[in-house]
């Protein structure tokens, strides 16, 4: 890919305590299945992103693993439910061993 | 019926020979998952384990027009708190080269155990999601979704 990957992620940066947010993240990344064949017939390896986390003042809260077949430009979405102030890490693991982060702060009260 | 002849009738033979034909072009160009392989990815995971319908709200497109993104929300009923939560849910497309989608695991902190995002989906096949609960308890659901353009080009 010609890019680093990007990822975006939409936080609300204010929520009640106890009040329910939706996390939604996208990361640009080509996701490389490992099945397709260039034009000379040859298979083009694998290259995903395997592992997507998200943690909330060092607690983690949700974690997917993804298969090849997860789209390109990887979507997800999930929930927390919001009790205190604090900070978001989000890590996606490529299969090369980068990794890819990003913070998101959360206000609540 | 009393065959004539050869026992073999010359339009059994065509329809064999052509089926064969069919068979082998097709396994030359993917070898396609099924049921059985999902089956065993399950059995891997949760042995024998009894899987319980119903708690599990799969929502995909009854026709994906492209294969290459199917959206995918999964929602599971359960408190989400620390003693009743959601531990995993796993997703399968069986008719996939690869049976395994994703594999999502939850924490109390979700406060709701559903997650949404994007797949391939090579042909019309059944999308099979399983749950675990925090007292080792499985649900399944299963949902078919009809493919137009296959998302796993050749």
């Amino acid at each position: 890919m010609a890019n680093k990957p990007t990822p975006r992620v939409r936080v609300p940066a204010k929520a009640a305590a106890g009040e329910m947010i939706e996390i939604k993240t996208l990361i640009s990344h080509e996701m490389e299945s490992g099945q397709r064949k260039d034009s000379k017939g040859e298979v083009i390896p694998r290259k995903i992103l395997n592992k997507f986390t998200a943690s909330f003042n060092g607690k983690p809260v949700f974690a997917a693993d993804w298969h090849p077949a997860i789209s390109a430009n990887p979507y997800q979405a999930f929930f927390f439910k919001a009790t205190e102030s604090g900070e978001f890490t989000f890590t996606w693991k490529d299969d090369d061993g980068s990794e890819y982060v990003a913070k998101n702060k959360l206000t609540v009260g | 019926m009393k065959p004539h002849g050869s026992g073999l009738s010359r339009r059994t033979a065509l329809k064999a020979g052509a089926l064969a034909a069919l068979a082998s072009v097709l396994a030359g160009r993917m070898a396609f998952a099924d049921a059985n392989a999902v089956a065993a990815e399950l059995k891997k995971l949760y042995g024998d384990e009894p899987m319980a319908e119903g708690k599990i709200k799969l929502d995909v497109p009854e026709i994906a027009e492209n294969g290459m993104v199917v959206p995918i929300n999964v929602e599971v009923e359960s408190p989400m708190t620390e003693a009743d939560y959601v531990k995993s849910v796993h997703i399968y497309a069986a008719g996939n080269p690869l049976p395994g989608v994703v594999s999502y695991t939850f924490t109390p902190a979700c406060g709701k155990a559903a997650a949404s995002t994007r797949m391939r989906l090579a042909q019309t096949q059944d999308v099979i999601c399983v749950a675990e609960m925090s007292d080792g308890k499985l649900y399944t659901a299963k949902a078919n979704v009809k493919v137009t353009i296959g998302g796993c080009g050749g």
